[in-house]
C-alpha cells in the first residue's frame, strides 16, 4: 500500500470518528492541527485504524508516533 | 438509518467509529424519556458513557450524566457530596471491576487472614450500598468481577483459597447473594460477559497504562448494550412474546414440500439436532413467562402439523397466537399483537428469511428483528445475547403469564355465548380486591407503571424506590386492584396514586392492564376510591388526563365517571373535578368486592 493510499484510508477514519467531512489530513498533521482531536477521540482513532488495517500498535510505538506521516509509516511496516 | 447499527448483533468496531453520526441520527427523534444516571468509576468511564448514552437514546431514554473523577466511586458515595445529592440519581452505576479489588491473598497468609480479607473487601462494597439506600434511594447497577488477568497458582488459582480466581468467584458468589436479597439492586454480570468476549480480547493492558480503561474499547458497546438491557427491564421495556417463522427457523426444511417425514427434528443429523436444541431453548423461554406465537407462510393445516413429529419439543399448546397463512407477515403480526392485546414494541421476531425480516422490521415500530442468520447452531447464540428478555426478578405473574392469554381465548368463546354483555359478565363470576399498596405487590405495580400505555391516564412511569415511598408517605391514598374470575386469577390488573392536599385529592397516576378491559373494574376502583377519600376528609378529587399516541381510550374517562372538565389545552391535555356527594351511589354492580 503506497502512503498516499494509507493516508486516504485515514483520512476517511478520521471524518468518521470526529464527525467531519471537512477534515483534511496531511503527513505533517498533528493534533493541534484538527479541532476536535483530543485525548478521548485520539484513542477512537487509534482504536479505528488498528481495526482497520488489523494491526496492533504497541504501546512503545504508539509514545513515538509524532504526527500522521510517522503513523502512516509505521502503518506500512506493519502492512508490509 | 445510522440507529440500526446499534441492533445486535452489532459491529463494535463500527458503532465506535460512527458514534458522534449515530448520536446526530438518534437525536433526531423527540419522544424521549428523561433519566438521571450517576455513573461511578473505578477506572476511565468517558467511552462507556458515551457508548451507553447511544444505546439508551435507541430505546428513547434520553440519560443525563453524572460521571464520577476517574477511580471516586468510593468517595463520591461514603462522603458527603452536595453534587451528587443535587442531581438525585434514577440510577447509579458503580463500575468496579478486578482492578479495584484491594488486596488478593497472599501466598503465606492463613486461612483465617484470607477470610478477613474477604470480609474487608466485602463491607468495603456493602457500605457504598447502605449508604445509597440511606442517601439517595436510587436503583442500583453494581458490575460483578471479571477473572484475573494472570494466574500465579495456575490451575490451582481456582481450588486454593490462595488464589486470585478463588477470591474473585468468593466474592461475586457475595454480590449475588446480596442482589437476591435486595430489590433495588441489580447485578451486572462482566464475569459472564468478559468470558463470553474472552478473557484474552477483553483485557488490553496497553489501553489500562495508557488509558486507565479496565477493558478493551471493543468490549464497550457489549457492556453499554447489557446494561441498558438492565436499565430495560427495571422500566418494563423488555420484550415479552416471541413471533416465530416455522420452516427453517423451528425446524429444518419445508412442511409444505418435504412433509412431516422430511423435516428435520431429532438426533438424526447434525442440523436435526440443531433444530431440536433450539426448541428446547425456545420451551425454557416459555416456562419463564414469555408469549410463543408462530407467523409463518404456510396452509394452516400443514403448518401444525409440524408439531406432530415425533421430535418436536414444542407442541401447539406453547402457542398463544397461530398465524398460518398467505398474507404478509407484518399484518399477521400486527394480528397477533392485536388479539394477545399487547404492544408492537413488546415484540421479537425470528425469521431465517432476510426478505421477511426486512419487511416486518420497517413496517412494525419497536419490533425487534435480530438478523438470526441461516445458520441454525446460531440461533440460541443470536438470541439469547440480543438480551431481550431481561427482567429483573422472575415474579409469580411471569410465570403464570402464559396461563393469563390462554385463560383469555377462553373467555372470548364464552362471550359469544350471551347476547347481553353484562350477562357475559355476571357469567365469569368477578371478584376483585381493592386494597393500598401492600409491599408483596410493590414489584408488580412497578411494572405495571412501567408498561402500560392504553389505559393509562398519565403514563407516569415510576421505580421500585418511588413506589416504595408513596406506599409509606400518609399523604398519598394508593389502590391497587386484583381481580378474579371463574377463568382464574388475573393478578394485580390496575393501580392508582393519588396525592392529598388539604380536602382535595388529585389523581397522579390511574392505569389499568389491557388484560382486563371492559370488566368494569374502572368502576368498582372508583367506588373505593371515594370510600377511602370521604375517610380522610376529602370532599373533591381532581383527574388529570395528559394525551399519549397510546392513551385515546381514556380521553373521556372522567367525564363518564361524573367528572366535570374544568380546563383543557390546544394538546389535548385536561384537568378533570368532581365534588363528593353525601348520597353517592355505587357505581360497579357486577364485580364481588372482596372486604
Amino acid at each position: 500500500m503506497t502512503s498516499d493510499e494509507i493516508i486516504s484510508i485515514i483520512q476517511e477514519i478520521f471524518r468518521d470518528v470526529l464527525d467531519d467531512e471537512s477534515v483534511e489530513i496531511k503527513r505533517e498533521t498533528t493534533a493541534e492541527d484538527v479541532e476536535d482531536w483530543d485525548s478521548l477521540s485520539h484513542i477512537n482513532l487509534v482504536v479505528a485504524i488498528e481495526n482497520q488495517f488489523d494491526i496492533k500498535i504497541a504501546l512503545g510505538e504508539l509514545q513515538l508516533l509524532k504526527n500522521v506521516g510517522d503513523m502512516v509509516d509505521l502503518i506500512g511496516r506493519k502492512t508490509e | 438509518m445510522m440507529e440500526n447499527l446499534l441492533n445486535y448483533p452489532f459491529d463494535a468496531h463500527l458503532i465506535l467509529r460512527k458514534k458522534r453520526a449515530i448520536k446526530r441520527s438518534l437525536l433526531q427523534n423527540s419522544d424521549f424519556t428523561e433519566k438521571k444516571i450517576a455513573i461511578l468509576g473505578g477506572s476511565t468511564t468517558a467511552e462507556i458513557k458515551e457508548i451507553f448514552e447511544l444505546f439508551l437514546l435507541n430505546e428513547n431514554i434520553k440519560p443525563i450524566f453524572y460521571e464520577s473523577s476517574y477511580n471516586r466511586y468510593y468517595e463520591d458515595i461514603v462522603f458527603d457530596n452536595p453534587q451528587l445529592r443535587d442531581f438525585a440519581p434514577d440510577i447509579i452505576y458503580i463500575h468496579t471491576t478486578s482492578v479495584n479489588i484491594t488486596s488478593f491473598p497472599r501466598v503465606q497468609d492463613t486461612s483465617a487472614e484470607i477470610d478477613r480479607l474477604f470480609q474487608e473487601e466485602l463491607d468495603r462494597f456493602r457500605q457504598l450500598w447502605q449508604q445509597i439506600e440511606k442517601m439517595y434511594q436510587s436503583v442500583v447497577i453494581q458490575n460483578n468481577f471479571e477473572l484475573p488477568y494472570a494466574r500465579t497458582l495456575g490451575n490451582l488459582d481456582v481450588t486454593d483459597l490462595h488464589g486470585s480466581t478463588n477470591f474473585i468467584q468468593r466474592l461475586n458468589q457475595a454480590f449475588a447473594d446480596h442482589a437476591r436479597q435486595s430489590t433495588n439492586f441489580h447485578l451486572h454480570d462482566i464475569n459472564y460477559l468478559s468470558s463470553w468476549f474472552g478473557l484474552e480480547k477483553w483485557y488490553d493492558k496497553s489501553l489500562w497504562y495508557t488509558s486507565k480503561y479496565a477493558l478493551n474499547y471493543q468490549a464497550i458497546p457489549l457492556l453499554a448494550y447489557s446494561l441498558t438491557s438492565i436499565v430495560k427491564s427495571i422500566h418494563g421495556k423488555s420484550k415479552k412474546c416471541l413471533v416465530l417463522d416455522l420452516d427453517n427457523t423451528l425446524w429444518g426444511g419445508v412442511i409444505g414440500d418435504d412433509g412431516l417425514d422430511g423435516i428435520q427434528l431429532g438426533k438424526e443429523t447434525p442440523s436435526a439436532e440443531a433444530f431440536s436444541d433450539f426448541q428446547q431453548y425456545i420451551k425454557k423461554l416459555k416456562d419463564r413467562g414469555i408469549i410463543l406465537a408462530v407467523c409463518s407462510k404456510n396452509d394452516p393445516q400443514t403448518a401444525r402439523r409440524g408439531f406432530e413429529h415425533p421430535d418436536s419439543i414444542l407442541s401447539l399448546d406453547d402457542f398463544s397466537a397461530f398465524q398460518a397463512n398467505w398474507e404478509s407477515k407484518d399484518q399477521n403480526i400486527l394480528s397477533i399483537a392485536q388479539s394477545l392485546n399487547i404492544g408492537l414494541d413488546s415484540l421479537v421476531f425470528l425469521d431465517d428469511n432476510p426478505a421477511e425480516r426486512n419487511i416486518v422490521s420497517s413496517q412494525i415500530p419497536g419490533i425487534a428483528v435480530p438478523d438470526i442468520t441461516e445458520d441454525v447452531s446460531r440461533y440460541i447464540a443470536v438470541l439469547d445475547k440480543g438480551n431481550y428478555f431481561n427482567t429483573t426478578s422472575l415474579s409469580q405473574d411471569d410465570l403464570q403469564r402464559h396461563r393469563y392469554y390462554a385463560e383469555n381465548v377462553r373467555r372470548f368463546e364464552t362471550q359469544a355465548r350471551f347476547r347481553n354483555y353484562d350477562d357475559y359478565l355476571r357469567s365469569l363470576e368477578m371478584e376483585i380486591e381493592i386494597k393500598p399498596f401492600a409491599s408483596l405487590y410493590l414489584e408488580r405495580i412497578t411494572q405495571l407503571t412501567n408498561k402500560t400505555n392504553q389505559f393509562n391516564l398519565t403514563t407516569r412511569r415510576y421505580t421500585l424506590a418511588e413506589i416504595e415511598a408513596i406506599a409509606r408517605d400518609p399523604y398519598y391514598i394508593t389502590l391497587y386492584a386484583r381481580l378474579r374470575d371463574k377463568f382464574g386469577d388475573n393478578g394485580v390488573i390496575s393501580v392508582l396514586i393519588a396525592a392529598v392536599k388539604g380536602r382535595e385529592l388529585h389523581i397522579d397516576l390511574w392505569l389499568m392492564s389491557c388484560r382486563v378491559l371492559k370488566r368494569n373494574v374502572e368502576l368498582a376502583l372508583m367506588d373505593s376510591l371515594l370510600q377511602y377519600a370521604q375517610d380522610k376528609g376529602i370532599d373533591s378529587i381532581f383527574g388529570y388526563y395528559y394525551p399519549t399516541p397510546k392513551n385515546d381510550m381514556v380521553r373521556s374517562l372522567y367525564g363518564e365517571m361524573g367528572f366535570k372538565q374544568i380546563s383543557s389545552n390546544e394538546k389535548g391535555a385536561a384537568v378533570w373535578a368532581c365534588v363528593i356527594s353525601q348520597n353517592y351511589q355505587k357505581k360497579n354492580q357486577l364485580i364481588k368486592v372482596l372486604a
